[in-house]
């Protein structure tokens, strides 16, 4: 028998995978969720038909958000996650002893339960002490927020989907407002490559861009993303990615990453020329 | 009792489909076949029903089968004695009820904020509108209901009227004393036309306003494609047993097309049927989330969304909480100002925005998340665009002076003048801002400083103002 699962990039390119096994299927409130076991990616979970993350590549988005900020910033103590439910990125956040809370904001209870349920290891961080759940939509949580936050990373997955409002113009200006004035945002920015996901990329630079006097973008390379290339926003109050880098007071943590490196930080934000193209028009374009 | 889980008129569609019949008639697009990029753009199933009346599917200027059908069960859903599918839009509805009831030189008693289509029938058929002043919150700016002790004496100066129409609810969700509107009307023998574009949904709950014809009104214009989910420009006419069915449909044939479509007459059925069967449940919902926006955007402080506290037994008899209006100019922004903000940087697009409000449309298709999206956007709004809010024009209802009646004003002799040389003049043409399609002025009206200034002042804000012969409406047509 075969079985393949198709992550559907754009109308005419999709990702297949196939499947050992299908784990799990029901529909939440605001979602379908899936859970799928395979050879080469292992266990992977998909909400709405898209893949969220894969045992095999999820180590490289949460470093990503995680550490680039973290090697910035002197001082993180309270940190948001919205979306982020996997606990993934809660977990990489509980290794920086400084961290004194993190608040997780995630609006389907299932993908928690599910994440819990087929993903312990990743899920685990959310059982650290300072690590607080909420059940929430995320843009009502943020709304009433002020100056409270030294970090936010916006971990909710696609701009099409139930999330779609944790990518609007309104969404990064409550973020904006709910850090202190030496917040950093971090936020997945999309795919540049397919003209489909331009577009949206384009928008959102320009969101971020027009709120924060700091708006930087990196990229990394994540397999089951769309095109394997992904982007994020670094957008901050005051520190600058590579200005304010600390590369030897983060080395002296001595933790062990398999993706992030202090070199990778800095090459990371040196991004290819069309990329470049999409963030400057938006930026001219006003 | 009928069947309302029954939708004959789409059970009709479904059993022609499969007849694969070959099309010798109009469309001449057969199906699609003929015009490629409309399938794409529309898809199959949808060019596919896109036929002409035929005897399978009946004919809306003689419905005698499926149509006629759907119209019963369509009547009984909404409690009255007879409904009529109509494809013109509510425009067609309402103007089909004037016409139904009025003939030349007949009066018929309306609030002034009634929409243009209620004062355009008046031209075309030469009714005289005898204006009931509504009473205006002054600091939301809005006109308010009909008051019946009004009305008495609007009755006692014209015993000649034959028809009172009324707005059930304002574009607002204002509500009038609808029973005693009925009852003193009738008392005097005049007919009561409802303009219930914006009262879908009142037939289906009991936590909502009064239907217009649970209250007893003769006839009603339904707005099936605003609160009942049908498409746009599908419409519902509704008649109380005190009116004769076949005459209204020999009015409404005067003007109605006779390729009615079946993607709108089809849409009216289902829908129907969904609201007979689900209504009360789906209004809830909305009613919930209406409230729920409306708690939290007050919360933000600033913004100001009004419900049921405005209710004080005359003008506001009662309101529909499904409405979301919100006052702007504490923020120091006009309405039609965050209206074209919220479009252009949120991505947000909402009903309307008049110099004072915003209009949020709250309806069956929404999301708990959607709400956020706006609540979220109104509080960002606020963070960057708050400003003083002085300076800024406070609009109270002007009252109309009317001098000549509508249609003598309309295909009179007149003369284009410059709209800042206008005042004192008689107007000939209709000026509004739409949406909301309320005019500002009306064939025949006196043109006064206030008018001018306000259509001056509505123009720089960004409202779309139209209506007269000059497109930019520079220029303004008056009596010669």
């Amino acid at each position: 028998m075969e079985m393949w699962f198709s992550d559907v990039h754009t109308p005419n390119i999709k990702l297949n995978i196939r499947v050992k096994k299908q784990l799990f299927s029901e529909r939440s409130d605001l979602q379908q969720v899936d859970v799928f076991d395979s050879e080469d990616l292992g266990k992977f979970i998909s909400l709405d038909g898209e893949i969220v993350f894969s045992e095999a590549d999820e180590f490289i988005y949460d470093e990503m958000v995680t550490h680039v900020p973290m090697a910035v910033h002197p001082s993180v103590k309270n940190v948001l996650v919205i979306g982020g439910g996997d606990g993934g990125v809660a977990k990489e956040l509980c290794r920086y002893p400084e961290i004194e809370r993190i608040d997780v904001v995630e609006e389907d209870e299932m993908f928690v339960d599910v994440s819990k349920r087929f993903f312990p290891e990743t899920a685990e961080g959310l059982s650290d002490p300072r690590v607080n759940l909420y059940i929430q939509d995320g843009l009502k949580f943020i709304r009433n927020k002020k100056g409270e936050y030294d970090l936010i990373i916006n971990d909710s997955t696609d701009p099409f989907g139930p999330s779609e409002g944790l990518f609007t113009k309104e969404f990064y200006g409550s973020c904006y407002k709910a850090l202190n004035s030496e917040g950093i945002m971090v936020y997945q920015h999309g795919s540049p490559f397919y003209s489909e996901d331009e577009e949206e990329c384009r928008k959102m630079h320009q969101k971020v861009f027009q709120c924060f006097p700091v708006s930087k973008v990196y990229q990394a390379h994540i397999p089951t993303c769309s095109s394997g290339y992904w982007l994020f926003g670094f957008a901050s109050k005051k520190y600058h990615p590579l200005k304010d880098f600390d590369a030897e007071r983060w080395k002296k943590r001595k933790l062990h990453t398999s993706y992030y490196t202090v070199n990778l930080h800095q090459g990371a934000f040196m991004l290819p020329e069309y990329v470049e193209e999409i963030l400057l028009r938006a930026e001219e374009d006003r | 009792m009928l069947d309302q889980t029954s939708a004959p008129l789409y059970e009709a569609l479904e059993r022609f489909r499969k007849m694969r019949v070959v099309p010798f008639d109009v469309p001449g697009h057969k199906r699609g076949r003929g015009n490629p990029e409309l399938v794409q753009l529309l898809g199959e199933k949808c060019v596919g029903i896109d036929v002409n009346s035929m005897k399978p599917l009946d004919d809306l200027c003689h419905p005698s089968s499926v149509i006629r059908e759907a119209e019963a069960l369509a009547a009984e859903a909404f409690g009255a004695a007879h409904c009529f599918f109509m494809v013109g839009g509510t425009t067609s509805s309402v103007q089909s009820m004037i016409f139904s009831v009025l003939k030349d030189g007949d009066k018929i008693i309306m609030p002034r904020n009634v929409h243009k289509s209620a004062i355009n029938a008046l031209v075309l058929c030469g009714g005289i509108p005898v204006y009931v002043d509504p009473e205006v919150d002054k600091r939301l700016g809005i006109s308010l209901g009909m008051e019946p002790k009004k009305l008495e004496q609007a009755i006692k100066d014209n015993p000649d009227a034959v028809a009172v129409l009324v707005n059930n609810p304002t574009y607002y969700g204002v509500c009038s004393d609808m029973r005693s509107i009925v009852e003193t009307a009738h008392r005097h023998n005049m007919m009561v036309l409802a303009d219930e574009a914006h009262g879908t949904h009142f037939s289906f709950s009991d936590s909502l306003p009064v239907s217009a014809m649970q209250a007893g009104a003769d006839m009603s214009a339904v707005s099936m494609h605003k609160s009942g989910g049908s498409l746009t420009q599908s419409s519902l006419l509704l008649l109380n047993g005190t009116v004769n069915a076949d005459y209204v449909r020999q009015i409404i044939n005067l003007t109605q097309t006779t390729s009615a479509s079946y993607l709108l007459m089809s849409s009216l059925d289902i829908s129907r049927r969904n609201l007979a069967l689900h209504g009360d449940k789906a209004f809830k919902k909305v009613m919930e989330m209406a409230s729920y926006a409306r708690e939290e955007i007050n919360a933000l402080g600033d913004w100001y969304a009004y419900g049921k506290e405005l209710v004080n037994g005359t003008s506001v008899y009662d309101f529909d909480i499904t409405k979301l209006a919100v006052y702007t100019r504490d923020v120091g922004l006009a309405g039609i100002e965050v209206y074209d903000i919220l479009r252009d940087e949120y991505g947000i697009q909402i009903e309307f925005g008049d110099i004072s409000n915003i209009l949020a449309y709250v309806s069956i298709g929404d999301r708990l998340q959607d709400i956020e999206r706006l609540v979220g956007a109104l509080d960002d709004l606020k963070r960057l665009y708050k400003r003083d809010k002085s300076g800024m024009l406070s609009l109270e209802y002007i009252q109309p002076k009317v001098a000549v009646p509508p249609r003598r004003a309309f295909y009179s002799e007149k003369v284009s003048l410059p709209l800042k040389e206008t005042e004192g003049k008689i107007c000939t043409e209709f000026v509004m801002c739409y949406p909301p399609g309320i005019p500002v002025l009306a064939p025949g009206e006196l043109v006064t400083k206030e008018i001018i200034e306000y259509v001056i002042y509505a123009k720089a804000k960004g409202c779309n103002v139209q209506g007269t012969e000059d497109f930019e409406v520079n220029r303004l047509n008056v009596l010669k």
